[in-house]
């Protein structure tokens, strides 16, 4: 039994760990093991675009992670005890946008804000100069759909788990709902909130399908890893890889730590 | 500000999001579904079945999809049931939550790069290459449907092990005591007691690993080399290549419908042999 599943384990790491090791190597072929050297970080970090794939890629995560906690959260307590018909059909969008396939996300956001550019963009330009098209803006909408939801799931467990009688007694020693609000509901919810928010910037991060259909002509990290795959497999994708998998573990780390610690009796 | 205003101000922004990005785009792909493919590509309005009729011209993308999808999750099963056994049951509890972890954190990772790592080892130069040297001869792995089952247990795995391991760990042990109490061998009561018990994390498990495999594509693209096409590999095609729109917003139509049903044939078998489904998240 133990053997067994020291194998899975094996299973599961050995891939990536050869990644990484291949990534130090000092040769130029990507399947062989040649010497060690740093020399593969340095060139993908001097690509200008890696640079800009990651720029474009931390942004999008960035912004989409503090959009979808705000308006998750929002929504989680507005839904909390919530009856009725507004909470049935909230249920029913926040069980669709995490069961459709992202690929299906991904062309039905494509083609209907192309319909809807299509669209305003001649009355838009006539009027402002302007035009809408598809890039960060649409990647940002499209991710929110997907991290807002995970938001409200992650945050409504964690109200339901709530303690009621702090709240009650907030209020009890006079403190009004706004305070009771800032000084004892937040702080509760906050291991949550953050917990969610780091898997929604892990998942824009690393998003490929949707980013794939509504990234317009921006390129996203993923987007790029995936056409350097297709010219062929080099040492410096190895490097980027690694780099990508070392910074989701981080944020990986860091959400666990703050959800044990928001469940730790007493706190 | 009454309460009941402060909720729908709260709600606002979700429900503004859900309409415009959820609800809209589903409904144009609807609507999509049943236009024609203007000369230049993209959409012509039109009122007709003539996509769906012509689903027939793409049925390997389903049929690669139908068999592979279920294959893909009974082989994750197959391999996640002993590990969640042994988390559960077997491994020092001190250990427990660390080992757990760690089967879960590679399902948080691009699995871009997780597949990415099976081209290099399956390649012509990987596992290939030692074989030879072992005197196997040639194999070749990659661009299989053996590499894209690898690749599918490789990536969720993960997610297959979790909810097991969660009603393995929920199963009242005073229940196997009395299970060897009254006489029966262990292989007896594992298969009385604790895999019964443990079906709702099997059935949950298994959900989630095949509502996901149905809309996969970076998979089978990377490992299956476009021998291995499944029906998100079609619609990729269709809307980034051929841009046929309303030929490809039928297929995504019937895709979600075909998991609709699948899902709901599922549950009702399940419902059936009485394993309730059980709410576990996906962390």
């Amino acid at each position: 039994m133990r053997i067994y599943a020291l194998a899975v384990y094996v299973f599961l790491y050995l891939p990536i760990g050869i990644i990484a090791l291949f990534s130090f190597s000092a040769g130029r072929s990507a399947s062989q093991m040649q010497g060690f050297s740093t020399q593969w970080y340095a060139k993908a970090l001097s690509n200008p675009f890696v640079i800009d794939a990651l720029k474009t890629s931390a942004t999008v995560a960035l912004i989409s992670a503090i959009l979808a906690s705000v308006f998750g959260t929002m929504a989680a307590l507005a839904l909390s005890g919530m009856k009725g018909r507004v909470r049935v059909l909230f249920d029913a969008l926040i069980y669709i946008a995490v069961m459709i396939p992202g690929i299906v996300i991904g062309i039905a956001t494509l083609i209907a804000l192309v319909t809807v550019f299509d669209a305003v963009n001649p009355w838009l330009e006539a009027a402002t100069g302007w035009r809408l098209s598809m890039g960060h803006g649409s990647l940002i909408a499209a991710h929110v759909l997907f991290t807002m939801s995970l938001v409200i799931i992650i945050v409504r467990a964690r109200i339901e788990g709530m303690d009621r009688a702090l709240i009650e007694a907030s209020s009890d020693l006079g403190a009004g709902p706004l305070a009771t609000f800032w000084q004892v509901t937040l702080p509760m919810l906050a291991p949550a909130i953050m917990a969610g928010f780091l898997l929604s910037f892990t998942f824009s991060f690393d998003d490929f399908i949707i980013a794939f259909f509504v990234a317009g002509s921006e390129t996203t990290l993923p987007i790029y890893i995936f056409s350097s795959i297709r010219r062929g497999v080099t040492p410096e994708i190895n490097a980027i890889g690694t780099m990508v998998m070392g910074a989701s573990l981080m944020l990986l780390v860091i959400a666990q730590l703050t959800l044990r610690r928001g469940k730790a009796p007493g706190h | 500000m009454t309460k009941a205003r402060a909720r729908w101000l709260l709600l606002g922004p979700a429900g503004l999001w859900y309409a415009a990005l959820l609800v809209l785009p589903l409904a144009v792909v609807l609507v999509y579904s049943l236009g024609e493919r203007a000369p230049a590509g993209g959409y012509a309005p039109a009122l007709t079945l003539a996509q769906y009729a012509n689903l027939g011209s793409r049925w390997t993308a389903f049929q690669n999809t139908l068999v592979l999808a279920p294959v893909g999750t009974l082989a994750a099963l197959l391999i996640a049931y002993p590990l969640a056994y042994f988390l559960a049951v077997k491994s020092n509890p001190r250990w427990r939550t660390a080992l757990l972890v760690l089967v879960i954190v590679p399902f948080w990772t691009s699995i871009l790069i997780r597949s990415y790592a099976w081209i290099f080892l399956l390649g012509g130069r990987g596992i290939p290459a030692l074989l030879a040297d072992l005197g196997l001869g040639d194999i070749r792995l990659i661009n299989t449907p053996f590499a894209v089952l690898v690749g599918i247990v490789y990536g969720y795995l993960p997610l297959m092990v979790f909810p097991i391991y969660v009603s393995l760990e929920r199963l009242d042990k005073r229940l196997l005591e009395a299970s060897s109490d009254l006489g029966a061998p262990p292989w007896r009561s594992f298969l009385q007691v604790t895999l019964p018990l443990s079906l709702p994390g099997v059935a949950t498990g298994s959900m989630l690993v095949f509502i996901l495999l149905m809309g996969e594509y970076l998979i089978p693209q990377m490992l299956g080399g476009g021998k291995v096409f499944f029906v998100g590999n079609a619609l990729v095609d269709l809307f980034l290549q051929s841009r046929n729109w309303a030929f490809g917003s039928a297929m995504a139509v019937t895709l979600v419908a075909v998991m609709l049903v699948t899902v709901t044939l599922y549950m009702r078998f399940l419902s059936r042999i009485g394993a309730a489904r059980d709410d576990v998240g996906l962390m």
